[in-house]
C-alpha cells in the first residue's frame, strides 16, 4: 500500500499542458496555411467537407447515441448542410486572393486570424464542428475544437476524418485539432492563451461570457427564445405545417427552434386545430401543468428533456399521448419571467398565447425576448407587409423568419440568409457579431491604399498574388540533407481535386438534401 | 550592538552571492577550473549563465541569449520546462534518489516507458547517472555478451570521458590521462565501409559504437546506407551495434530515436542528456534480451548509487512523454523545415563563406570556409544574442541545435540574429585576410 506523504502542491490539471502543445502546433500550421493560394485552399475545403458528408449518417447516429439528443435523420440533414452544403453556398467566393479596387486605388489582402479556438455545443455537435472547420479552412485558419464533453467521442471522430482528408489534400499538418478530453481548466487555459487568435463560442451563456472575459478576441453567440407571431392574414394550414415541422426538427435542439406561438385571437382556435392535424398534441390545463412540472421542475429547465421526443416527455409527466405526436403545445396566459413556458425550451414543447390584436402580439414578442433571446431570432407568419415591418422593427432580434419555420429559416437552410450553425446576436445579445457567422468573420484585410492625388497612379495589381501552392507536404518530412534526392518521403500527397466517387457521392447527397428540403416545405 | 548598514551584494543567490561578475570569474579560476574559465574569456564569450527560462539564457550582465546549443540536447524542452519542473517538484514530496540495491518504483516505471517507445527488440534498461557512465555500461554489456574485448569507434567520435568511453574518442582526452588503449579501441574513419570491414574481419570485436550523427565532430552526416551497412557488417562478424543516441534521440531528428530513420534495430541504445529534462541527471542503456544476459547472471554486475536516481526517473518519464507527443513531432518537422529553408537563404548570400548545411531534423552543423570558422561565427552570434558552439573536433563547423518546442516567433528572431552574425563573421575574416 502506498500512501503519498506530501501536501498537495498547486498543480496544473493533466491535459492543460497538452492543450498548450496543441496551440503551439496550431500556431505553426496557421503560419504555413496563411501563405496558401486559393486553388489549394478550395481543394482542401472540398476534401474536408466531402469526408464529413460521406459519413453524415454514421456521425448523426453516433451523435444521438452519445448525447441522447435529437433525431438521426435531421442530424444527417444538418451534417450535410454544414459540410458540403456550406461549401456549395460559398462556391465561387474567394477569401484568399487580394481584391483590387482600381477606382479607389486600394488593394485588400486577406489576412487570416491565425489560431481559431472553437467551442461547440452538445446539441448540434457534428454539424457545428464541421461548420466551424469549414469556415476556418476557407479562410486559411488553423482550428482547435473544444467539443462539449457530452459529445466528445463523435466530435473527435468527425474532426479527425476532416483533418485527415484536409492534410491528404495538401493542408498543413495540425491544421485541424480537437481536444479529446475537454475539462473546464483546459478550456480556460486554451481560451486565455495569448496564442489563441480568436474564440468562436457556441454554447450556453456561461461559456460565451467566459470567452468574452478571456482577454482574447471572441465571437460568442447567446441563446435564443424565439417568439412566433401568427396574425389573421396568415395561411393557417401552411403556417401550422411549417411551425410544427420546424419545432419537431431534431426535437427542437437548434437554438433557432420556436419557443412561443403568439396567435391573434381571431385565428387561434383554427391554428390549434391545424397544429393537431400536423401531429401536435394540444395540452389541456391539467396536462399542461404536469408538463410544466416535468420540463421545468422547481421552475428550472430540466436538461434531461433536451432533444427528447414529445411522446417520451409526455410519458415522464405521466401522460399518454398519441404515438405519432411530434410536438406538445402548451397554452398559457401570461408572458412573464416566472412563467417557465415563456423561457427557451430545447425540446418539442411549444408555448401558445392568444392576443386580441396583432399589435398586442408585438408587445408579447418583446416580453418573451426580455426574458432571454435578445439579438437572436423571431418569426412571423402573415400576409401583411406593414405588420411584418412593424414587428421586425420592434422586436430586438437580428433576423426575422417570414412564413417559414424558424429552425431552418434563421440558420439559412430554408431562407437565403447565410447558412450557419452560429447565430450572431449582436449588441442586443451581448455579442460582437450580429450576422450569421460566416467566413468573413475569421479574416481581416490589409488594405494598401495609394495617394488619392489623381497624379499618383496606381499601377496594375491584377495578376499579382502573394500566395503559392505548397510544393509538397507541409511541413516537409525532415530527411537528412545529404539524402534528399532519394528520400523516403512518406507517400506523395494526393493532388487531384476530389476523386470521382466522392464527386458522385456529393451529387447523391446534394439530391438528398434537396429532396428532404422539398419534403419539409411541402408538409 | 551597532547596526551597520551593509549594501546587499549585487548577485544574491540565497545560499551564496557575488559582488560582481569579475569577482565571480576570479573565484571561478581560483577554486574551480582556471583553464576553462580563461578559455571562454579569451574566446570572446565571457558567459556566466544566470537566469534561464524557455530557450533563453541570461548572462550575469543581463544579456539575453537564445540557446541554440542546448548542451547537446540537454535542454531540448527548454530551460526549466514547467511540466518537468512540476513533475520533479511533486515527486520530491515523496521520492528521493532511491536505493539502487532494491527493486524501485520509478526505475521500473521509466524502464517500461522507455522499452515501449524504443525500437523493437530492445527489452531491458540499465541506468547510469550520466552519458559517459551509460556508454561504459553499454561497452561492458557488449563485452559480456560477446566475450570479446575490442570496441570499434569512429575517428573523432565522442562518447564521453569515463573510463571506457574515453577510449572510444579522440586521443586528446585519453592521452592526457594516460588512458589511451589503441589495441582495445581501434578507430576507423567515418563513412568508410572498407575500413570498418577491415576492423571487424578478425571477429574479435565486441561492438561497434556509433553516434547516429557524430555531434562533437560537427554532425557530418552518415552517407545514405552507411549505418545500415555497418549494422550488416556487425551481424556478419558477430559484433554488437551500439547506437549512441545521446544527442540524436528524443525527437531531434523528427522521430523519437534517430536510428529508427535508418530502419536499424540496434543491439544496444544509449540515451542521456535530454532524457534528464535538464533538471535531474540520468542516463540509460537499452539492450536486447540477448545483449543484456548479465542482468540474469549477476544483477549486481554494475553498481551505481546515483544511476537511475528516482527523481531523475520522474524527470525522464515526463520528458519522454512530452517528446513522444504527436504535437511535438509535428512541431519539430515545422521547425526543421523553417530553419533549413532560412539557412539555405543565408547560404545563398554567402556561398563561399557559409559552405555547407548538414541537417537532420533540428540537428544542424553549419560549415564555414575557414579552419576556425565556427569560432568566429560563435563569437558574433554571442554578441548578437544567440548561443551556439563550435565543434571541438572540427572547428570549421558550428553546432546549431534549436529546441524541439521552439515557437515560430523565437525561431524567426533566432534566424534574423544568425543571419547577421554569419555576415559579420565573414566581414571580420575578410578584413583579417586583407590586412
Ligand atoms: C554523443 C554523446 N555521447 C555521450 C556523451 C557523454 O555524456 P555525459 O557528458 O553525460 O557523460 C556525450 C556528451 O557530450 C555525447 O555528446
Amino acid at each position: 500500500m502506498s500512501e503519498m506523504t506530501y501536501e498537495p502542491l498547486m498543480v496544473e490539471p493533466a491535459g492543460v499542458p497538452r492543450g498548450r502543445a496543441m496551440i503551439e502546433r496550431a500556431d505553426w500550421a496557421a503560419r504555413a496555411y496563411a501563405k496558401y493560394d486559393v486553388a489549394t485552399v478550395n481543394r482542401i475545403v472540398d476534401a474536408a467537407a466531402s469526408a464529413l458528408a460521406a459519413r453524415a449518417q454514421e456521425f448523426a447516429r453516433d451523435a444521438v447515441a452519445e448525447t441522447g439528443f435529437g433525431v438521426v435523420e435531421h442530424k444527417v440533414l444538418k451534417n450535410v448542410a454544414c459540410s458540403t452544403g456550406i461549401v456549395d453556398a460559398y462556391r465561387g467566393q474567394d477569401f484568399v486572393s487580394p481584391e483590387i479596387d482600381d477606382v479607389n486605388k486600394i488593394v485588400a489582402i486577406p489576412r487570416p486570424a491565425g489560431v481559431v479556438l472553437a467551442l461547440t455545443p452538445s446539441t448540434n455537435p457534428v454539424a457545428t464542428v464541421s461548420f466551424k472547420i469549414i469556415l476556418a479552412l476557407m479562410t486559411r485558419n488553423a482550428i482547435i475544437i473544444s467539443p462539449h464533453p457530452m459529445a466528445k467521442k463523435v466530435c473527435s471522430a468527425a474532426a479527425k476524418a476532416m483533418a485527415e482528408a484536409a492534410v491528404a489534400a495538401g493542408a498543413p499538418d495540425g491544421i485541424i485539432q480537437i481536444v479529446e478530453d475537454p475539462s473546464i481548466p483546459l478550456i480556460n487555459a486554451l481560451m486565455t492563451d495569448e496564442r489563441t487568435d480568436v474564440i468562436v463560442a457556441t454554447g450556453g451563456s456561461p461559456v460565451v461570457r467566459s470567452a468574452y472575459r478571456s482577454g482574447n478576441p471572441a465571437i460568442g453567440v447567446g441563446p435564443g427564445n424565439v417568439p412566433v407571431l401568427v396574425d389573421s392574414t396568415a395561411d393557417i394550414q401552411k403556417t401550422a405545417a411549417r411551425i410544427i415541422e420546424s419545432k419537431a426538427f431534431d426535437n427542437s435542439i437548434l437554438c433557432t427552434n420556436e419557443s412561443v406561438v403568439i396567435a391573434e385571437e381571431a385565428i387561434a382556435d383554427k391554428l390549434l386545430s391545424a397544429f393537431a392535424r400536423e401531429g401536435a398534441y394540444v395540452l389541456k390545463d391539467e396536462e399542461r401543468d404536469a408538463i410544466r412540472n416535468t420540463v421545468f421542475p422547481e421552475g428550472h429547465f430540466n436538461i434531461k428533456m433536451v432533444g427528447k421526443d414529445a411522446v417520451w416527455i409526455a410519458e415522464q409527466a405521466g401522460l399518454k399521448v398519441p404515438a405519432k405526436t411530434r410536438v406538445l403545445v402548451a397554452p398559457f396566459d401570461l408572458v412573464v419571467p416566472e412563467e417557465p413556458f415563456a423561457h427557451e425550451k430545447l425540446c418539442p414543447v411549444l408555448g401558445f398565447v392568444r392576443v386580441p390584436t396583432a399589435e398586442r402580439g408585438i408587445d408579447i414578442a418583446r416580453a418573451i425576448l426580455r426574458i432571454t433571446g435578445a439579438g437572436h431570432s423571431a418569426a412571423i407568419h402573415s400576409a401583411n407587409p406593414d405588420l411584418i415591418m412593424k414587428f421586425s422593427a420592434a422586436v430586438p432580434v437580428l433576423r426575422v423568419s417570414v412564413n417559414v419555420g424558424n429552425s431552418l429559416g434563421a440558420s439559412g437552410i430554408q431562407t437565403n440568409l447565410p447558412t450557419t450553425m452560429t447565430i450572431g446576436t449582436g449588441f442586443a445579445g451581448r455579442s460582437s457579431v450580429g450576422e450569421n457567422l460566416q467566413p468573413k468573420h475569421l479574416i481581416n484585410y490589409t488594405r494598401l491604399a495609394y495617394n488619392s492625388d489623381v497624379r499618383e497612379v496606381m499601377p496594375a495589381f491584377a495578376g499579382l498574388n502573394p500566395w503559392v501552392a505548397p510544393a509538397g507536404p507541409v511541413p516537409a518530412y525532415p530527411t537528412a540533407s545529404n539524402d534528399r534526392n532519394n528520400a523516403q518521403v512518406p507517400a506523395p500527397i494526393h493532388r487531384e481535386p476530389i476523386s470521382q466517387d466522392v464527386a458522385e457521392l456529393r451529387d447523391e447527397i446534394r439530391k438528398l438534401i434537396v429532396e428532404e428540403l422539398h419534403a419539409l416545405i411541402k408538409n | 550592538m551597532t547596526q551597520e548598514h551593509v549594501a546587499a551584494p549585487e548577485f544574491d543567490y540565497g545560499l551564496f552571492s557575488y559582488d560582481s561578475k569579475e569577482q565571480m570569474l576570479d573565484k571561478s579560476k581560483e577554486f574551480w577550473n582556471p583553464g576553462k574559465t580563461q578559455f571562454w574569456i579569451d574566446s570572446g564569450v565571457p558567459l556566466v549563465i544566470d537566469r534561464r527560462e524557455e530557450y533563453f539564457i541570461y548572462d550575469m550582465s543581463g544579456k539575453r541569449l537564445i540557446d541554440a546549443h542546448l548542451n547537446g540536447g540537454t535542454y531540448n524542452l527548454g530551460h526549466r520546462n514547467p511540466e518537468v519542473v512540476q513533475a520533479v517538484t511533486m515527486a520530491m514530496q515523496h521520492f528521493d534518489i532511491g536505493n539502487h540495491h532494491f527493486p524501485s518504483l520509478a526505475r521500473t516505471a521509466l524502464a517500461e516507458a522507455l522499452i515501449k517507445t524504443a525500437p523493437a527488440g530492445l527489452s531491458k534498461v540499465i541506468y547510469g547517472s550520466g552519458g559517459g557512465e551509460a556508454i561504459d555500461i553499454a561497452l561492458k554489456t557488449a563485452r559480456h555478451a560477446t566475450q570479446k574485448r575490442k570496441i570499434v569507434s569512429i575517428i573523432k567520435a565522442y562518447h564521453g570521458h569515463t573510463g571506457l568511453a574515453v577510449g572510444t574518442g579522440d586521443d586528446r582526452f585519453s592521452k592526457l590521462f594516460l588512458s589511451d588503449r589503441p589495441e582495445e579501441f581501434p578507430h576507423v574513419p567515418f563513412n568508410d565501409l572498407e575500413a570498418m570491414e577491415d576492423a571487424l574481419r578478425g571477429r574479435d570485436v565486441a561492438a561497434v559504437i556509433m553516434e547516429t550523427i557524430p555531434a562533437t565532430y560537427g554532425f557530418p552526416l552518415p552517407n545514405p546506407g552507411y549505418l545500415e551497412a555497418v549494422k550488416v557488417l556487425c551481424e556478419k562478424y558477430d559484433a554488437l551495434y551500439i547506437a549512441d543516441e545521446v544527442q540524436t534521440g528524443l525527437m531531434r531528428t523528427g522521430e523519437l530515436w534517430g536510428i529508427t530513420k535508418h530502419g536499424i534495430t540496434p543491439d544496444i541504445l544509449v540515451t542521456g542528456k535530454g532524457i534528464s529534462g535538464g533538471l535531474y541527471p540520468i542516463a540509460a542503456v537499452l539492450a536486447t534480451e540477448k545483449a543484456a544476459g548479465w542482468l540474469n547472471e549477476d544483477g549486481f554486475g554494475h553498481i551505481s548509487t546515483f544511476g537511475g536516481a528516482e527523481l531523475g526517473c520522474i524527470a525522464a518519464l515526463k520528458t519522454l512523454e512530452i517528446c513522444s507527443r504527436e504535437e511535438t513531432r509535428s512541431m519539430v518537422h515545422y521547425i526543421a523545415d523553417y530553419v533549413g529553408k532560412r539557412l539555405a537563404e543565408v547560404q545563398a548570400t554567402y556561398p563561399d563563406w557559409f559552405v555547407g548545411i548538414r541537417q537532420n531534423g533540428v540537428i544542424l552543423g553549419l560549415e564555414f570556409a575557414h579552419p576556425q570558422g565556427a569560432k568566429y561565427v560563435m563569437r558574433h552570434l554571442y554578441e548578437n544574442g544567440v548561443w551556439a558552439i563550435f565543434s571541438t573536433l572540427d572547428p570549421r563547423v558550428l553546432q546549431y541545435k534549436p529546441g524541439i518546442l521552439l515557437k515560430p516567433e523565437v525561431a524567426e528572431e533566432m534566424l534574423d540574429r544568425t543571419e547577421l552574425a554569419i555576415g559579420k563573421a565573414y566581414a571580420e575574416i575578410r578584413n583579417e585576410r586583407r590586412s
